[in-house]
């Protein structure tokens, strides 16, 4: 086995896309012996990040695309998402375990990817999340 | 994946239905529109009034089915009606933990503890 698994893809907006990239993300750390654990957090957080990106980056514009970057070694999974939005401030996101918010329908996706990653960092404009997940 | 597959193994209990999620991931959105259709119609189509939702099968769960979970139990409550969780496995259970929804959704051991003064 080689040392680590690099891959890029581009999502056109469409959620069949998604999945495969869960599954070709999830085969590789799979392959580096990661925990069933690590699956988990990995599967959510991808499909939280690339639905934020399509739905609140590219706002569903079938033009944009998401960028996806990969890379798997025996220590981190880490992956790059960057849509073609305008980007958002993480301190206007409102805060989903506030008692006023508990009965909201939407916005838990930024809180359970930060809670579950290693660490979640997006760029200054914020239309790019880098996700990383050490192995466990 | 068609519209009209069952996402919900429905079993009749007495006056309560339980609905066991078909599905190992729910985290697509299509999916999880399906999903969210076929759980409101047990209140808005069929009435029912007391609900158990058996997560059982469930290996993943995004924040969107979270969503769908908050405004079934809007409609239950709305309706009169009650509505439980229960058999969420621990990683499952941490997502509504970090949410703080389990202190929003009744939530339930097993099946039968859900069954139980419902």
């Amino acid at each position: 086995m080689s040392q680590s698994q690099e891959f890029d893809v581009t999502l056109i907006g469409d959620t069949p896309a998604a999945q495969e990239l869960q599954d070709r993300i999830v085969s590789a750390i799979e392959e580096f012996g990661y925990s069933s654990r690590d699956v988990f957090v990995m599967r959510l957080a991808i499909e939280e990040a690339v639905v934020n990106a399509i739905k609140h980056g590219n706002k569903r514009n079938p033009a944009k695309k998401v960028f996806v970057r990969c890379q798997v070694d025996n220590e981190k999974a880490w992956v790059q998402i960057e849509d073609e939005g305008d980007g958002f401030d993480l301190a206007d996101v409102p805060d989903p375990t506030l008692e006023e918010n508990l009965d909201k329908a939407s916005g838990r996706g930024i809180k359970l990817m930060e809670s579950f990653l290693t660490s979640l960092e997006y760029n200054d404009k914020g239309n790019c999340v880098t996700l990383v997940k050490n192995k466990e | 994946m068609g519209s009209g597959k069952r996402r919900l193994d429905i079993e009749t209990i007495g006056d309560v239905t339980v609905a066991k999620f078909v599905d190992k991931k729910i985290l697509d959105e299509t999916n999880i529109q399906i999903i969210g259709n076929q759980l409101f119609g047990l209140v808005e189509d069929d009435g029912r009034k007391k609900i158990i939702l058996d997560f059982s099968n469930v290996e993943y769960l995004s924040s969107a089915a979270l969503g769908k979970l908050i405004t079934m139990d809007k409609k239950v409550k709305t309706a009169g009606g009650k509505l439980r969780l229960c058999s969420i496995r621990p990683d499952i259970y941490e997502v509504f933990a970090i949410t703080k929804l389990n202190q929003v959704f009744d939530i339930k051991d097993d099946q039968d503890q859900a069954l139980a003064g419902i």
